[in-house]
């Protein structure tokens, strides 16, 4: 077997087992691995941006914020929103703030592209802490969540956790699937070729502005997916969803698990939810309360995975496959 | 609006303009002769603001607490060069970002550690407590003047090291051929450090002189650095003059749109949505020129 | 100055340059230079480093633009056009320094330089090795220079003259009308120069090629029109025979009549 064919063997296996967790964990389990689900979607969403077209992102939690905010703002005052048309609506703003942005952002290159990103998403974040828009720093809370009802079937109630965690795995199966399918097309060719020298697309007569706009506005509305998610999971939205404190933990899960192989976030991402469940959860000592300054460790954790792991776990793996097969 | 607001809005958006440019410099110099992007810069402008709180608070007088202050982000500056940042050289930007982010975490709750949480001020040193009168009601604080001064006299001080000392030749050369340099002789890694300190120290004198006229608060760091983002953005990575050109720009921008009044067809504008208005410069600006006025053509 | 092109049948000049200059600050690296590509014909640049060849080729393939002059392509001003659009309009052309995509094989190379004759490629659900005509395309360009059994290995694992063929062979994928080759012979050993010397004598009968090179065996072998460039200006320009016996040509640019690599 080839190692591209077990990793997808091993993408498979991990949804079969999270398929069948919610009969063994207890909510609380349930719960963390719904959210793991949801930053696994917005971390593969960033790869496409990242490890696949070499655009470094770092405001990537915009579009993902915008969805959230979207679905709160589309709820009516302690009623439910429907949940098909909702959904499509929060995806939809997404996109649109991801053309616009894009538009802006997408024509710049390297240093610049990762200043105006964060300067963008952080425009965004003043935007909604600063003015009442919804409800400013103590963000808004969504009274009732959304119902998927065909006619008088009720298809899953989202005030379920377990069907809220069946529907973040259902969405991670799609959008993992979906960006395989768009990375091995025409598109995703030209996407490659641009990461890896854009100067020759251009020379072959590829308008890759285009190109880089359109993977920007399919990443952000695949994020947007993940932030609707978030949103019907908490009930509520506030402004750090759009902070750059998540867009530089998403690039952090993203070299982590391995850049520009999908499946690589997606374990990153479940890596750096644990490890800051664990940190956030370290007892008091000696006077200091470690759980509440978990950031420290959490700092010290980027600097030295930095450093050490320029090309994540898949590099990790790479160096022990090496060396394995030296002494054999 | 009388001519005395303006001129009041004026020497506050300059002296705005310049305090910025103090910060920004230091980022744009550390990139443009080192290629780092430090997004912990803004990390500096805290911990000089914070320092100007304890040491003066500490050693009794403002004064002293500036020399001070800015010897301790000096050794600062130095031991993180060689720590940490001289593994960033030849790295990728993504890695410079995500390595010196972490270290902005860890800043962050160190300072949450030795000083805690809450927003401090520093006074204003009494010899420069006065107010120049403008008109019978109106006056200007003397110390934002100084302010203004000393930014301007840093400045020159730049232009000055980098164009006509030995050492600033030794920098341009450095930042456009680093091996040439290294060949004759000239240790370049020692002139790395002290520019990266150097650098870090001016974002951290920024916040020691503002402090007395802003909060000092958790979030000053970060606040900052996004603005000096913009400011690159719109002067040109690497660039001094586009630094100094844009920092005066968007703090005349900045504070004339907090206090304009502009509405159109009903919508409230201006002052409501008065902190966007520099966002929506670097906007214009990147249609116009992505690698911003005085950046490299790519 | 201009002669008579070899080669049959009406061809107007399919590239044409008029008054081209280019400065970089103080430098003058093209002045005023004006020459003419035909179909069916090879236009060879020659003359000393330095001399301003690779960046008269980027002026014309749209990697740089000019100060001064014009460019016109057919009937059309193609004056500042940047490189993509050139591309799209039949301009081809080959990089100087192997300007690849080192981590795909020498297939996806081509491939990637055929599938950018597609109207759009805006596609995103099935899959790019589907395209059966842009396969066949990039599967003829590689054997067009001769890299067939090499097709699946990384270029960066390519030897150097492999690497130059590939370049070559993405130029031919984009179907041009108006072939640039900038010294496409650099670095290939005797064997591998003269494949491609044979292939660019069969291809010139379809295409305008303009050629910088060195290699005077394989440039007086192959070349129509041979232009000499000195310091930016153009020096003299016309048919092989008079160039070589040019006083003027051989004072400029001693050994142009002495075989070998330069």
């Amino acid at each position: 077997m080839s190692a591209r064919q077990m990793t997808v063997a091993a993408f498979l296996v991990t949804l079969a087992a999270l398929a069948l967790l919610p009969f063994f964990g207890e909510k609380f389990t349930v719960q963390v691995f719904t959210k793991i689900m949801i930053m696994a979607i917005l971390a593969m969403s960033l790869d496409l941006l990242l490890g696949y077209t070499g655009l470094v992102s770092f405001g990537h939690a915009a579009f993902y914020g915008a969805a959230g905010y979207a679905l709160a703002l589309l709820t009516p005052p302690y009623q439910a929103a429907n949940f098909w048309t909702s959904l499509p609506a929060a995806v939809a703003a997404s996109a649109a703030l991801a053309l616009v942005i894009g538009f802006f952002v997408v024509r710049t290159r390297g240093i610049y592209f990762i200043m105006v990103t964060l300067a963008f998403a952080q425009m965004l974040f003043f935007l909604f802490f600063d003015t009442k828009i919804a409800g400013g720093s103590d963000g808004i809370y969504i009274d009732v969540r959304p119902v998927a009802k065909i006619g008088a079937w009720q298809v899953f109630n989202l005030d379920n956790f377990v069907h809220v965690y069946y529907l973040a795995l259902a969405c991670l199966a799609l959008t993992y699937w979906l960006l395989r399918t768009i990375l091995r097309s025409p598109f995703g060719r030209v996407l490659a070729g641009i990461r890896v020298n854009e100067h020759r697309m251009l020379s072959l007569g590829y308008a890759t502005f285009r190109y880089k706009l359109v993977c920007f506005v399919i990443a952000g509305a695949v994020a947007g997916v993940a932030g609707y998610l978030s949103a019907v999971q908490y009930g509520v939205v506030n402004p750090e969803m759009l902070g750059w404190h998540l867009s530089a933990a998403l690039m952090m899960m993203v070299i982590l698990g391995g850049m520009g192989t999908l499946a690589g976030p997606a374990l990153g991402a479940a890596i750096w939810m644990l490890l800051e469940l664990g940190l956030q959860s370290l007892p008091e000592s000696g006077g200091v309360n470690f759980g509440k300054h978990w950031q420290l460790f959490m700092g010290a954790f980027i600097v030295l995975a930095t450093l050490l792991l320029p090309r994540g776990l898949a590099g990790l793996a790479q160096v022990l496959r090496g060396r394995g097969q030296k002494r054999a | 609006m009388d001519f005395h607001t303006f001129l009041i809005q004026l020497l506050n958006g300059v002296q705005y303009g310049l305090l910025l440019f103090l910060v920004s410099s230091g980022l744009t110099l550390v990139f443009g002769i080192m290629g780092i992007i430090n997004v912990a810069h803004g990390s500096f402008y805290m911990i000089g603001a914070y320092l100007a709180w304890s040491l003066t608070g500490g050693l009794g007088s403002f004064w002293i607490a500036l020399p001070a202050g800015i010897a301790i982000t000096l050794v600062i500056g130095l031991l993180l060069e060689v720590l940490v940042i001289r593994k960033l050289y030849d790295r990728d930007h993504l890695y410079q970002v995500l390595l010196t982010y972490g270290l902005i975490l860890i800043f962050e709750e160190l300072r949450s550690m030795i000083w805690g949480d809450d927003v401090r001020g520093v006074p204003i040193p009494e010899v420069l407590s006065a107010s120049f009168p403008l008109t019978e009601t109106q006056s200007y604080p003397v110390y934002r003047l100084w302010i203004s001064a000393v930014c301007l006299v840093v400045a020159g001080l730049m232009v000055w090291v980098i164009q006509k000392t030995r050492l600033g030749m030794i920098i341009r050369a450095g930042s456009a051929n680093r091996e040439m340099v290294q060949s004759l002789g000239i240790d370049v890694r020692l002139v790395y450090r002290l520019v990266f300190a150097t650098g870090i120290t001016l974002a951290a004198l920024a916040g020691m002189i503002a402090s007395p006229v802003s909060a000092v608060f958790p979030g000053m760091g970060n606040q900052v650095l996004i603005v000096c983002f913009v400011v690159i953005v719109i002067g040109g990575m690497g660039s001094v003059k586009g630094a100094m050109l844009a920092s005066l720009l968007i703090g005349l921008v900045d504070t004339f749109g907090k206090v304009l009044h502009l509405e159109i067809a009903g919508v409230k504008l201006l002052p409501e949505l008065s902190s966007m208005t520099v966002y929506l410069l670097m906007a214009i600006v990147l249609l116009w020129r992505p690698e911003g006025v005085f950046g490299r053509r790519p | 100055m201009l002669q008579q092109a070899r080669g049959e049948g009406v061809s107007g000049a399919a590239l044409r340059t008029q008054g081209l200059t280019r400065r970089f600050g103080g430098l003058v690296a093209v002045r005023d230079v004006s020459l003419e590509c035909r179909t069916g014909e090879v236009h060879a640049v020659i003359g000393p480093n330095g001399a301003g060849k690779t960046t008269l080729i980027n002026l014309l393939s749209g990697d740089l633009r000019p100060s001064a002059g014009r460019v016109v392509l057919g009937e059309r001003d193609v004056t500042g056009f940047p490189p993509q659009r050139l591309s799209r309009l039949g301009v081809g052309r080959s990089y100087q320094r192997t300007n690849v995509f080192l981590p795909f094989t020498a297939f996806e190379n081509c491939r990637i330089a055929a599938q950018s004759r597609r109207r759009s490629s805006m596609r995103f659900f099935r899959p790019a090795l589907a395209l059966r005509e842009v396969n066949d395309a990039a599967e003829r360009a590689l054997a067009a220079v001769g890299l067939q059994e090499r097709a699946g290995i990384a270029v960066e694992a390519l030897s150097h003259g492999e690497q130059r063929q590939v370049e070559i062979a993405m130029a031919l994928a984009t179907r041009p009308a108006v072939l640039l080759l900038d010294e496409p012979l650099a670095g290939m050993g005797a064997e591998e120069s003269a494949r491609i010397v044979a292939l660019l004598k069969q291809l010139v009968s379809g295409h305008a090629i303009l050629l910088v090179e060195h290699d005077m065996d394989a440039v007086f072998a192959v070349a129509d029109v041979l232009t000499v460039m000195v310091s930016g200006e153009v020096l003299e320009s016309g048919t092989p025979d008079s160039i070589r016996s040019s006083r003027a040509v051989q004072e400029a640019y001693l050994g142009v009549a002495q075989s070998g690599h330069a």
